[in-house]
């Protein structure tokens, strides 16, 4: 279980999440700094550490659309946020899949900032409300990234798993 | 069962007689561009070669691009070392395909990628830019994919787990009545749509309309989709886009011609009629806010742009120079023009356009993205309002959260500058 401690409305584009005049740094252990830094309590939290990890980002439909700008997703990722969506847009999504940031599609989602959340395997429980949401699964194209825990890890296993099939 | 263009072209890319939307595949890429976020691939791209043992090099250097558009030349010294970085990076992997901060072949990547011969109809091209969407404007498929996704290109040569994504079909009918072009019919599209009615999707261009406008106008169709949600847009090649890869590009060899079997299945069909369409323009704060010019005329504009890769190639400054011949930009607003690649500028000096553009008070400037997303020069000052033939109008997109961006097409941008307020181009300028 864990908080809402914010929530945006539709369209979020990468504009809002991480402007385009920070995007000279990109470094992910950088980039968490500027994240929502037009919302600047917000961000001033995210600079402090306030938040512990998983904490809750609640979004509504087209969450990231705009630049492919992969800083919009590691600024997220390296404070440990759960981002829950009514749905993403396409390349944020692989980008947060790439990276192993954490995001829920929940296309009815009602949550308020403040709201403990509970996710079962199908289903978001708001425990304020007491309503539960039907949760609609990730591309199952990417399954096997999340399941491998990036991109990273696993294009490095398919190159080396390449590599000792060849020395056989 | 007939293929849509992208299936056509995603079955050859991966040696299969057919595919079809929602198929899995990994398919081969033809053409993988960067810009200064190259940096970023670069690192993610190290990180995965980390300690395999395996010699990190690049599956393929001459299918890679890069070219530096987006803080050119280097705004701070952070950029001057993340271009730096890239430099060295491409002299040790052999990338041939890179443009540098240069006057002869520089400019924005999606400009330079068409003008310098790198894109085919019916090859895959991936670019570290939403606005990959731009060469489906020449029967590619093409699309924006992130940092670290192409590092894995770099890896493997292939983008992995690709669904294949469904068509809507665009169909466009009639004729574009004078000051209306193809940046009012992409507007209008994406406030059908809105912002996400083309997520995970292709749009595909047909009709009369599209088989009669260039190149650089289905440049202008395409590079937009993406503001609709869109995987890419495309269009199905022609006799006009072997002229253009031939006579503007300077492309030699055969060129493949694909076309979407009559019996292909789309996800949508839209019907458009072009001849009832007025000048566009996208509100703020979201692209899909759009709406007819008659009910935004008249509202002050600080900073008149005119550029990007949507609309900074010759056709877009021919036509922001014949209105502002002779006449004056507006007093209280200030004007800026950033022609898409060092080529175009050139060609426009030749013409007389940077001439025109100077003795009415607009500022020329060099090839690059800065001003469309507000990382280098342009920037807004709090309650500014913008007008431009740029692509996007979000909160915070020209630097400043407390600015507001409209979007139009060049003729709109031009007659707005003499006035200082949003004019239609048919009654205003000229």
């Amino acid at each position: 279980m864990a908080k809402v401690v914010f929530k945006v409305g539709d369209d979020v584009s990468t504009d809002i999440i991480y402007p385009g005049r920070f995007m000279a740094t990109v470094l992910p252990t950088e980039t968490p700094q500027f994240a929502f830094i037009d919302y600047p309590e917000f961000n001033a939290k995210v600079k402090n550490r306030e938040f512990p990890p998983q904490s809750i980002i609640v979004g509504g439909k087209n969450f990231g659309c705009g630049s492919s700008r992969e800083q919009a997703a590691s600024c997220l990722k390296g404070p440990d946020f759960v981002v829950v969506a009514r749905n993403f847009s396409r390349i944020f999504l692989q980008n947060a899949i790439n990276l192993g940031l954490k995001m829920v599609i929940c296309p009815t989602i009602e949550a308020n900032e403040g709201d403990e959340l509970e996710f079962s395997a199908d289903q978001v429980i708001n425990k304020n409300s007491g309503k539960s949401f039907a949760i609609e699964a990730l591309p199952k194209a990417r399954q096997v990234i999340i399941d491998a825990g990036g991109l990273i890890p696993f294009t490095r296993k398919l190159l080396l798993d390449t590599k000792s099939s060849r020395e056989i | 069962m007939g293929m849509t263009m992208v299936e056509k072209i995603l079955a050859k890319a991966t040696n299969q007689a057919a595919v079809k939307a929602g198929d899995v595949l990994e398919p081969w890429v033809d053409m993988a561009m960067s810009h200064e976020n190259g940096a970023l691939v670069i690192n993610q791209f190290s990180e995965i070669y980390k300690d395999t043992g395996l010699d990190a090099k690049v599956w393929d250097p001459d299918k890679i691009a890069i070219i530096f558009d987006h803080r050119v030349p280097a705004e701070s010294s952070k950029t001057a070392g993340n271009q730096k970085k890239i430099r060295d990076f491409v002299a040790k992997q052999g990338i041939a395909k890179f443009h540098d901060i240069r006057g002869d072949s520089g400019g924005i990547c999606h400009q330079i990628l068409p003008e310098f011969g790198y894109i085919r109809p019916g090859k895959v091209v991936v670019g570290t830019d939403s606005h990959t969407t731009s060469h489906g404007a020449l029967g590619a498929f093409s699309f924006g994919i992130g940092a670290t996704e192409m590092a894995a290109v770099w890896a493997l040569g292939r983008v992995l787990n690709v669904e294949v994504p469904g068509t809507i079909k665009v169909v466009c009918q009639g004729k574009f009545k004078r000051h209306v072009a193809p940046k009012d019919l992409i507007l209008h599209l994406i406030g059908k749509l809105t912002a996400e009615g083309a997520n995970f999707k292709v749009i595909e261009f047909h009709g009369p309309v599209i088989e009669q406008m260039s190149t650089s106008g289905r440049l202008v169709i395409c590079n937009m989709t993406v503001e609709a949600g869109a995987t890419s847009g495309i269009v199905p090649p022609d006799q006009e886009t072997l002229r253009y890869l031939q006579e503007e590009a300077g492309v030699k060899d055969q060129l493949d011609i694909i076309a979407p079997d009559p019996d292909a299945v789309y996800d949508q069909v839209i019907t458009i009629n072009v001849s009832k369409l007025e000048p566009q323009i996208a509100c703020p704060h979201t692209v899909d806010n759009v709406k007819p010019i008659k009910e935004v005329v008249g509202i002050k504009i600080n900073q008149i742009v005119i550029g990007s890769c949507t609309n900074g190639r010759l056709d877009d400054l021919a036509i922001a120079a014949k209105i502002l011949k002779g006449k004056k930009v507006a007093r209280q607003t200030r004007m800026l023009i950033f022609p898409a690649s060092t080529r175009i500028y050139l060609q426009a000096l030749k013409k007389g356009y940077v001439a025109t553009f100077m003795e009415a008070g607009a500022v020329v400037m060099n090839s690059g993205c800065g001003p469309c997303l507000g990382i280098h020069q342009g920037a807004l000052a709090d309650g500014d309002v913008a007008l431009a033939t740029t692509n996007r109008n979000f909160k915070g997109r020209m630097g400043n959260p407390n600015a507001e961006v409209y979007l139009c097409s060049p003729a709109v941008a031009a007659a707005s500058a003499i006035t200082g307020v949003i004019t239609d181009p048919r009654k205003g300028g000229k």
